[in-house]
């Protein structure tokens, strides 16, 4: 599987803290140009694989290929290289709190690229419009809605001009109408600039809507239990805790994935 | 049949009363089944109730007919565990010598971290010098605000009162030898050689290296600083470095203030009180006061604003994710930050006895 195509490869991945294993064993191929989910109930470990993704967490085992690179055999130097094409949209958005909206957005820009305070303005500016923020541009984190600071995020995400977009959960929290619209401009902003996208969720509706392929993890076995895109996994899938989870029904068999 | 009547709420006397009563005795009955047309209100302290004697009935293999009960209360009871969940052995039991071990691990990794985080804060701070950095002066000067301008009340309150206490304390022994003139000597060694540069630290150390601390362990726990490193943004230009060169800047401007109040408190007492001469007390401070002591009190603000912040700022980014991480880091910020301070005033105070000035 490993054509040009495939933009990330994870193989035989082990994460956890100290002692701990979250996950082990876990394999997966990422198209280019696709939204892959990362599938599993609360406390599987779907967060904890994200960031041995992004560079926070150094795997136990197994690795990582962006291309034909390994990410964590990387120098230091290296590795922020790669991760300057990655966009991460934190759970909690996790805007810098001391700067306002466009500050956010502007900050990486100032920081890594060479361009002159308009232009980065100007770049700033487009990439709230895109994101659908309109209002509260020059306001603080704190007085920021909930859906609010997820679009800003996304659009400090986007600053760099990312060819990965990292998602950690990007409808909790929301309520229904404003996780759909978000759903929908992860759709867009995905097609419009050819990003790839790894998406971390357990809202169904969004990973029905929006992901064309997946994986789920699962918190008794601490491994993937069922690969394929979430629509399949819903229409016929032998494993009774993916099917119970898809299908949003109890699980047919004790001590499936609960959990805090 | 067990017969359920009046009131189980919480408050009342504890449930355990009919349990072992029921099935602990020789006597024990074949099967349970409840009767509930005398039960009047109950809440979680029925479910205990029930949920104990359901397990008893299952060790003693005893029928446990719950169709008597009303709905509301079997439906809560299908979601107990029929048998008593059993809490998971701890199976990793480390020795003394392991533990220590650990810990002796622990405290080695802890000073090669603070060593490469002063080392690389003087690399950073040079290539400040340089003008080549990363760091945004915006936030330098938003620092600089914070540690400096805003510290100005508190550094003033501290320093006005030492410096009258000095006076005050010095004069009952001085007047008793008609010698109240030396207060101005008095203050003036104490305040610029001592008592401006560690006061002053220990103000800064609870208000700002306190601050600091709660900052970065708060950027912890909202993933502030996860977005800083997926970015690939050094934390040391753009949170450690900003939060140094402004302490450090700030100290020795702050030290000399400091001084300068303290004499002057020290001046109001003697002036007021002592009835010494305004102008003699000026000319003995003159005297007294030397630059060499003026510069040693500048190299202490210097080492105690940069062990504050650094200190605080290693504090913070140890610190956990949680609102308690966030009070234990300030805590800790803080008495790391005094107790350094007076220890690095104790180091200084023998280096000087040795260099004999």
């Amino acid at each position: 599987m490993n054509d040009v195509a495939t933009k990330l490869q994870v193989k035989r991945l082990s994460v956890g803290y100290g002692d701990r294993i979250v996950q082990h064993d876990v394999s997966f191929n990422v198209a280019t140009g696709s939204i892959f989910a990362i599938m599993g109930g609360s406390g599987c470990g779907k967060s904890t694989v994200l960031r041995a993704l992004i560079g926070l967490l150094r795997p136990s085992a197994g690795s990582i290929c962006f291309g034909p690179e390994d990410y964590w055999s990387a120098t230091e130097e290296r590795r922020t290289e790669i991760g300057r094409g990655f966009g991460v949209l934190f759970q909690s958005g996790a805007l810098w709190s001391s700067m306002t909206a466009a500050q956010n957005v502007a900050l990486p820009l100032q920081m890594f690229t060479k361009l002159d305070s308009t232009t980065i303005d100007a770049l700033v500016q487009l990439k709230l419009s895109l994101v659908g923020l309109d209002v509260g541009r020059d306001s603080m984190p704190a007085s920021l809605s909930g859906g609010m600071v997820k679009r800003v995020g996304l659009a400090r995400a986007l600053s760099l001009e990312p060819d990965m977009l990292f998602l950690d959960e990007p409808s909790a929290g929301l309520d229904p109408i404003s996780a759909k619209r978000l759903d929908d401009l992860i759709l867009d902003l995905c097609h419009g600039f050819g990003v790839t996208v790894v998406l971390v969720s357990h809202d169904l509706e969004s990973l029905l809507h929006i992901c064309d392929d997946g994986i789920f993890l699962d918190a008794t076995t601490h491994t993937a239990i069922a690969h394929g895109a979430p629509k399949a996994m819903r229409a016929g899938c032998d494993n009774p805790i993916v099917h119970a989870f898809m299908n949003r029904e109890k699980p047919a068999v004790e001590g499936a994935s609960h959990g805090g | 049949m067990v017969s359920l009547e009046g009131d189980w709420l919480v408050g009342d006397t504890y449930v355990d009363r009919g349990v072992s009563r029921l099935l602990h005795d020789n006597a024990r009955p074949s099967g349970i089944g409840f009767d509930t047309h005398g039960l009047g209100h109950w809440d979680s302290t029925l479910l205990v109730f029930l949920s104990q004697l359901r397990q008893a009935s299952a060790q003693y293999k005893i029928d446990f007919d719950e169709t008597g009960l009303p709905s509301s209360t079997r439906r809560l009871l299908d979601l107990l565990p029929v048998q008593e969940v059993l809490a998971a052995p701890d199976i990793h039991k480390s020795s003394i010598a392991e533990s220590v071990g650990v810990r002796i691990i622990g405290v080695w990794a802890e000073v090669i971290a603070v060593t490469t985080l002063v080392g690389e804060t003087t690399l950073a701070t040079a290539s400040v010098l340089r003008g080549r950095t990363r760091m945004r002066s915006m936030d330098l000067l938003t620092c600089m605000q914070e540690a400096g301008l805003e510290a100005l009340a508190i550094v003033t309150v501290v320093n006005v009162l030492i410096g009258a206490i000095l006076a005050f304390v010095g004069a009952i022994e001085l007047q008793r030898f008609g010698a109240a003139v030396y207060v101005a000597n008095l203050v003036g060694i104490a305040v610029v050689r001592e008592m401006a540069a560690v006061m002053t630290a220990i103000v800064m150390s609870g208000r700002t290296g306190g601050a600091y601390a709660a900052q970065i362990a708060t950027m912890q726990g909202s993933e502030e600083i996860d977005a800083l490193s997926s970015f690939g943004i050094p934390l040391l230009d753009y949170l450690i470095l900003t939060r140094v060169l402004a302490l450090v800047s700030m100290m020795p401007i702050l030290y000399l203030y400091g001084s300068a109040v303290g004499i002057l408190g020290g001046f109001v007492v003697a002036v007021a009180m002592l009835n010494v001469s305004a102008t003699i007390f000026m000319t003995q401070v003159a005297g007294a006061v030397s630059v060499t002591e003026v510069c040693f009190g500048l190299a202490k603000s210097i080492a105690f604003g940069s062990l504050i912040a650094i200190a605080s700022c290693r504090v913070g980014l140890k610190a956990g994710r949680s609102a308690a991480d966030v009070g234990r880091a300030a805590t800790k910020a803080v008495v790391v930050g005094i107790v350094g301070v007076i220890a690095l005033d104790a180091v200084f105070a023998v280096c000087a006895n040795t260099l004999d000035f």
